[in-house]
């Protein structure tokens, strides 16, 4: 059966199933959010108002056997940054939304009656919008329990905690893994949308889908092999991230002078050995747990973890990289298992770790608590954030806003939304990245410090202007692309240094529809989408002034090199020459 | 000019196995990094070298160390 979009109405609490458009038929995951978004979202409406649509879509391969392929996207119009936003996340959605037919679930309007919270539950030609007051004001968790109970354990379940519920900035939406713990599509205030739509939770059927269909299942076999293959031989995503996970990037972004620290004030932290991977795999093995751990079903890379604390108890899993920065080198705290501890209690509340934690490394320079107080950044968050109090919601407002409450000037945002753990000055690709993205400051979204540090597809020497726009506009293509096929962002390796990779992924997208898809034309998809996005932010009255860096980067040099940020705004702006 | 110059090594991800962290040395003048991985045994078979900065800046294997340097390798890392 054709693959239909499945369309709510939170006004009305009703829904219809609709024909694909032949126009959206080759588009899936951020290709398809983006474009319906764009269709259908105006972009000057209120984004917590009834005019702003949330768009689930999984991939164009999710669902399939192909590793690495479960990846689904939200789209919407953000509240934290006023422009388009997409996010993907791993987890058991994006297979299950596939495999059941649903090319995007699309959920438009504000209930009137706005006093209690409603669960949307997605099943084969059908979609119940039931109330459910029994779970408002609980967790991640909790609701993760009860959805269980009720269905299955491998029901699907995206949904929202607290914060969400209060529409606040810094909350996400929450995913369901494999294992039943929790990922998110982190970024943008998301969960606000959510909130305001009334929805505390999402379930999607596991139990009566069908299999997806080949047109040419030993071409697609075939393909698939050579793409697993390309993923395992690599030793990034063979070795190094199965290994240490994400958070192997601290001692190496530290060393190179490039890991934020203090409210961005140096790019060396103090505390980089007591956070590092190294140190992390060590605990791990020490203490019992898991260095490796797939967010969803079909991944061979296994970046995720499972990080127990000193007496072999969980702590967290999916312990990465970003969060461990935010709260260990910008904000000092050198616990690794108190960090531990707060990132478990941001997956129940449903926090977005990076515009949190960049969030609190701003509130020691409003005085609000001191650099390295880890148990004054769990209270704030448990006490405060949590409950929504005056503290807890000026918290929850994001850095941008707290920075404007508070009279600061040091404010590490683009687009109103927080810089992630590399450092603009000193990592000069990952800055155009930043600026430029239509998402807002978003480390993903063309993954620079792959050559400016790594050594992935080429060098790029980090401390020059040279190369960087080029650099950053080719990653942000391919990645607008990569997104669009529900694959990990971490097949960006491969595919960067070995030339089997990508043709294996294309050949994957034709035995599965029976076109004929050329390299061209997967990079043409990547620069519309691209554009896609920058028209409706235009449209919904951001400018190429937004696509600047705080002023304080262009006069602060930053240690240990002791760079500024030096783009001209023309140079900035060639990035759209395209 | 002297014979000799101090050098600090540092290791990470899988070169710290059943080697070291961070060490200081010394060597001749005129050691490049090359001469350095030799030694540790870091070969193109097992874990090549991914990353080689002096400094905090990145290097070639050729460069000729100076009095006081930090070496730091790494072997291909990633993540995001
Ligand atoms: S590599 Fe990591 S982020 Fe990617 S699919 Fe696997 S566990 Fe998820």
């Amino acid at each position: 059966m054709a693959d239909k979009i499945y369309r709510v109405n939170m006004k009305e609490l009703s829904f219809k199933i609709e024909d694909v458009p032949n126009h959206w038929m080759g588009l899936g995951g951020r290709g398809l959010t983006s474009t319906i978004v764009a269709a259908e979202v105006d972009p000057e409406c209120h984004p917590l108002g009834p005019n702003n649509k949330m768009v689930f879509a999984p991939g164009l391969l999710s669902g399939t056997s192909a590793a690495n392929s479960g990846r689904n996207s939200l789209g919407a119009k953000s509240p934290l940054t006023g422009g388009i936003k997409e996010s993907n996340v791993g987890g058991t959605i994006a297979g299950i939304m596939a495999k059941l037919g649903v090319k995007a679930l699309i959920i438009e309007g504000i209930p009137e009656d706005n006093s209690t919270f409603y669960h949307i539950h997605v099943s084969r030609d059908n979609v119940e919008i039931v109330q459910v007051p029994e779970l408002v004001g609980k967790d991640n968790y909790f609701v993760l329990d009860s959805m269980e109970k009720k269905y299955s354990k491998k029901v699907a379940v995206m949904t929202i905690g607290r914060p969400g519920e209060m529409k606040m900035l810094v909350s996400n939406i929450s995913v369901r893994d494999p294992k039943g713990k929790l990922r998110s599509h982190g970024r943008g205030g998301l969960g606000a949308v959510m909130g305001s739509k009334k929805i505390k939770c999402i379930t999607v059927d596991a139990q009566n889908y069908k299999e997806v269909s080949y047109e040419d299942s030993e071409k697609f076999k075939a393909a698939s092999k050579i793409f697993t293959k390309a993923l395992q031989n690599n030793p990034i995503s063979g070795e190094g991230l199965p290994a240490f996970g994400t958070n192997v990037l601290v001692n190496i972004v530290n060393e190179a002078g490039g890991l934020p620290s203090r409210n961005f004030r140096t790019g060396n932290s103090e505390n980089a050995e007591a956070i590092c991977g190294e140190t992390m795999a060590e605990n791990i093995k020490e203490r019992g747990g898991s260095t490796t751990h797939g967010c969803h079903s079909g991944c061979v890379i296994q970046c995720s973890q499972t990080y127990n604390d000193k007496d072999g108890n969980y702590l967290s899993s999916g312990f990465e990289y970003e969060m461990i920065w935010a709260f260990g080198a910008n904000l000092g705290i050198n616990d690794l298992d108190l960090i531990a501890k707060i990132d478990a209690l941001m997956d129940d509340l449903g926090l977005d770790a990076i515009e949190m934690g960049v969030c609190l490394g701003l509130a020691v320079d409003a005085s609000i608590l001191k650099f390295g107080d880890g148990k004054e950044a769990y209270r704030l968050i448990k006490d405060e954030v949590a409950k929504g109090t005056p503290m807890g919601r000026i918290l929850g407002s994001g850095t941008g806003n707290l920075g404007k409450l508070y009279g600061l000037v040091r404010v590490p945002v683009v687009k109103n939304q927080s810089i992630p753990a590399y450092e603009p000055r000193a990592i000069k690709g990952q800055g155009i990245t930043y600026v430029t993205t239509p998402m807002g400051a978003d480390h993903t979204a063309g993954y620079a410090v792959a050559t400016n540090i790594l050594n992935s597809g080429g060098f790029v020497d980090p401390l020059k202007k040279d190369g960087q726009v080029e650099l950053s506009r080719n990653l942000q293509i391919a990645s607008a692309a990569i997104d669009s096929t529900g694959m990990c962002i971490f097949v960006a390796f491969p595919a960067l240094d070995d030339p089997a990779c990508l043709p294996a992924l294309i050949d994957m997208l034709n035995a599965r529809f029976g076109i004929s898809l050329t390299g061209d034309d997967v990079t043409n998809l990547g620069k519309t989408i691209l554009k896609t996005e920058r028209a409706f932010n235009l449209k919904a009255g951001l400018t190429s002034a937004d696509d600047r860096i705080p002023e304080f980067m262009k006069y602060e040099a930053l240690p240990p090199h002791n760079v500024k940020w030096d783009f001209t705004n023309e140079e900035i702006d060639e990035f759209w020459n395209f | 000019m002297s014979e000799n110059i101090n050098i600090t090594l540092k290791l990470f991800a899988q070169y710290r196995d059943g080697r070291f962290k961070v060490e200081k040395r010394v060597y001749k003048s005129g050691t490049t990094p090359q001469n350095i991985i030799d030694e540790l045994g870091i070969t193109k078979d097992k874990l090549p070298l991914g990353v080689l900065m002096v400094n905090s800046k990145h290097e070639k294997e050729e460069y000729i160390l100076q009095e006081g340097d930090t070496l730091a390798l790494f072997p291909k890392i990633g993540g995001g």
